[in-house]
């Protein structure tokens, strides 16, 4: 079934053939379309599923992580602040290690307070214990979303998933989607089986309880992280077997013109979709240029990113976020997952761009390509570039004026 | 009519287990102790940051049945989820009716007065069908007696050490519970066992938010002897300053009227987080202000009954 639909539809339709039975709740910009879809499809009957709005994302986090530690399949989204409050039990749940989806739609964060994405968001989620999966069409969403329970719910693995999308660019943008059907549904994501992470009268159990001491602290600790590197083989078996489901294939990471690229953009998200215009225009030119796209941040692919790497000069990375004080943080995973191997890039060039929903135009993609192959060539690697524009410069000048105007009258 | 004495109302059969990490003389344990016995091993114990926290550590339980930690601000959610999803797995036949869970909140003071109203709000808002337990300590007990929302006026705590002590008052959270029209909502103490079993059972039987506020005498917070638990407990009823009550169908009746009641100063008297109240000297501003408090509620309370 093909139809037109945007991010949030598509998050919503990924929720629904997942069979998701659980969806606590709680309204964000630009999420809210998710639940309202949902919440249609529940009062109309189409739906077999409950869903609770609770009084704060930091309750929907919680309800999410017992009910799926009670045995049932839970879905649930929110965006930007509501992650930030929601934090606490992000961690805190993914330690019981009942598996469930959180869609986040990208937004930027407070403050200044604003509705346009960019990825300081999921990021301050990134070491939590979620597994992260980043999407960059509508597409990719609803598949993402069934990849998702099938790689948090998978023995090896036993942890939540982020399925991550940007607000606006992606949730409210229409594309066409193949919705898969039920048979491949059924094939793919068996029921969801708790085993022996459930609530029971006859099988007491203590979750989430207290250690004393580091040693069991490091204890429970390590698991989780071991649990998570499983998701890499995980994640490229079970891609492996939904492309041969669907004829929709799912890597690690998606190379786009990469073969014989000697310069490739780096990033994540659908301002990706960007760079691939920019990259159609570069090789129009006679430029070898390319994309990797990480669609796992968490567990990271490293070793995938290495061996995609091998042979290109430089990598531009596009950072839609900023570490105030450091810079790009896909840059500095990057950089480490690089540094010990031998035939690495020369030059990684980090930039910063698409900040609270700002465009990213082909210009400075060209400019990216520009500044990263001369670096490689001249082994002078520029400071991180905050990608801004003159005449944004003087617009907010503007603004500025305006602003004080006022107070320039009473002095 | 079959003759009961009142040993024989009290269940004693030591359900929940010894060994536990809290402090000795810990009034909120007993009172956990006797819930314990009545629900029983078929529950699901949510508990929030708190003294309680430390019932539970890896490995150990002293609890026969099951036990999630959440947090400090959101037992109540996860109380939610846990019931959602029982009612989910039993209406689609993967769990049956003899594997259903009682589920139970388990938080202090700080957690019920203060960090987690909004969840609590939610829950009893969305009429769920669980029981919460609020082991009122009177302060942030296991961070070593700060005062909280529940602390009463006048009271030194680690945070209030002023010679006037605590300088708000305790919240109404009995009010503010009840305003939520809760299906059962009562205050308890385990010094007075026989109302306290009364009122679990009651609750027990009911569905839907059944709150429960249980006085938590705290030996090493309130600065008294942990042989004295049980006496200051009694004392706190017989001098009127923990009322007990409930709240049914919308009407809040008390169920232990004390006709003789004694003076405030015997109850404070007996614990350090008092002493500046009377010593060097009597405060006699501060301690008339308490017991003109006490006589006020249980005036309104003669008159609206």
């Amino acid at each position: 079934m093909r139809q037109l639909l945007t991010g949030n539809g598509a998050a919503a339709w990924g929720m629904r053939l997942a069979g998701a039975e659980y969806v606590p709740a709680f309204p964000i910009t630009p999420q809210t379309e998710i639940i309202e879809t949902i919440s249609g499809w529940i009062s109309s009957g189409e739906l077999d599923a409950r869903m609770v709005t609770m009084d704060s994302e930091h309750s929907m986090l919680t309800a999410a992580g017992t009910a799926a530690a009670t045995g049932v399949r839970v879905f649930t989204a929110t965006s930007s602040q509501g992650l930030l409050y929601a934090m606490e039990m992000l961690y805190t749940v993914a330690g019981w290690r009942a598996p469930f989806v959180l869609v986040n739609v990208s937004r930027a964060l407070s403050s200044p307070i604003t509705l346009e994405p960019d990825h300081n968001d999921v990021l301050a989620a990134r070491d939590s214990g979620f597994l992260q999966i980043h999407c960059s069409t509508c597409q990719e969403v609803v598949d993402s979303l069934l990849l998702a329970y099938r790689l948090g719910e998978d023995e090896r693995v036993r942890l939540p998933v982020i399925v991550n999308l940007d607000g606006y660019y992606l949730s409210f943008t229409r594309e066409p989607v193949i919705l898969p059907g039920e048979d491949v549904v059924s094939r793919f994501l068996p029921p969801y089986d708790p085993e022996e992470t459930q609530f029971r009268a006859k099988d007491p159990l203590s979750q989430g309880v207290a250690v004393l001491g580091g040693s069991h602290y490091s204890y429970f600790r390590y698991e989780t992280h071991y649990a998570s590197q499983n998701g890499l083989s995980v994640f490229a078996e079970i891609g492996r077997e939904f492309g041969d489901l669907t004829g929709r294939f799912y890597s690690l990471l998606e190379e786009y013109r990469t073969d014989d690229a000697e310069i490739v953009f780096f990033m994540i998200g659908s301002f990706a979709t960007k760079a691939k215009e920019a990259v159609n225009r570069l090789r129009d030119a006679g430029q070898k240029v390319g994309l990797l796209r990480p669609r796992l941040l968490r567990p990271f692919p490293e070793h995938a990113i290495a061996a995609a790497l091998r042979g290109v000069k430089g990598v531009a990375v596009v950072d839609q976020n900023i570490s105030f004080g450091k810079g790009g943080i896909l840059f500095a995973e990057l950089a480490s997952a690089l540094y010990h191997i031998k035939e690495r890039p020369l030059a990684l060039v980090s930039f910063i761009g698409g900040l609270g929903g700002r465009d990213i135009s082909n210009a400075e993609f060209y400019e990216m390509a520009r500044v990263t192959a001369e670096a490689a060539q001249s082994g002078k690697i520029p400071p991180p570039r905050l990608l801004y524009t003159k005449e944004e410069l003087a617009r907010i000048q503007g603004l500025k004026a305006i602003a004080s105007a006022g107070l320039h009258k009473e002095q | 009519m079959q003759k009961t004495s009142a040993n024989a109302l009290i269940p004693t059969s030591h359900l929940l287990g010894s060994g536990t990490a809290t402090c000795s003389g810990c009034g909120a344990l007993a009172d956990i102790r006797l819930f314990y016995e009545i629900l029983g091993e078929k529950t699901i114990f949510v508990n929030a940051a708190g003294c309680m926290t430390l019932l539970t550590v890896y490995p150990f339980t002293p609890f026969r049945g099951s036990w999630i930690y959440t947090a400090m601000a959101s037992a109540p959610a996860g109380a939610q989820g846990v019931r959602d999803a029982l009612d989910l797995l039993l209406a689609k036949g993967r769990l049956g009716k003899e594997e259903d869970l009682q589920v139970v909140v388990l938080t202090g003071d700080g957690s019920a007065y203060g960090m987690g109203l909004s969840s609590t709000s939610g829950a009893m808002e969305r009429g769920l069908d669980f029981i919460y337990i609020c082991y009122d300590n009177e302060g942030y007990g296991n961070t070593g007696h700060q005062f909280s929302a529940a602390t009463p006026h006048g009271a030194s705590t680690a945070t209030s050490r002023g010679m006037t002590g605590f300088p708000g008052y305790k919240k109404d959270l009995f009010s503010i519970w009840a305003a939520h029209n809760p299906t059962y909502l009562a205050t308890v103490s385990g010094a007075d066992p026989l109302d306290m079993v009364r009122k679990i059972k009651k609750a027990k039987d009911l569905r839907g938010p059944r709150m429960f506020i249980a006085l938590a005498p705290c030996p090493t917070g309130w600065h008294f002897d942990a042989s004295q638990t049980v006496k200051i407990g009694k004392l706190a009823v017989q001098t009127g300053i923990w009322p007990l009550k409930e709240y049914v169908n919308g009407k809040v009746e008390h169920t232990r009227i004390v006709t003789k009641k004694r003076p405030v100063d015997e109850y404070l008297k007996m614990q350090g987080r008092f002493s500046h109240l009377f010593e060097p000297r009597r405060n006699e501003k501060v301690l008339d202000e308490i017991q003109t408090r006490v006589n006020d509620y249980w005036k309104n309370v003669e008159e609206g009954e």
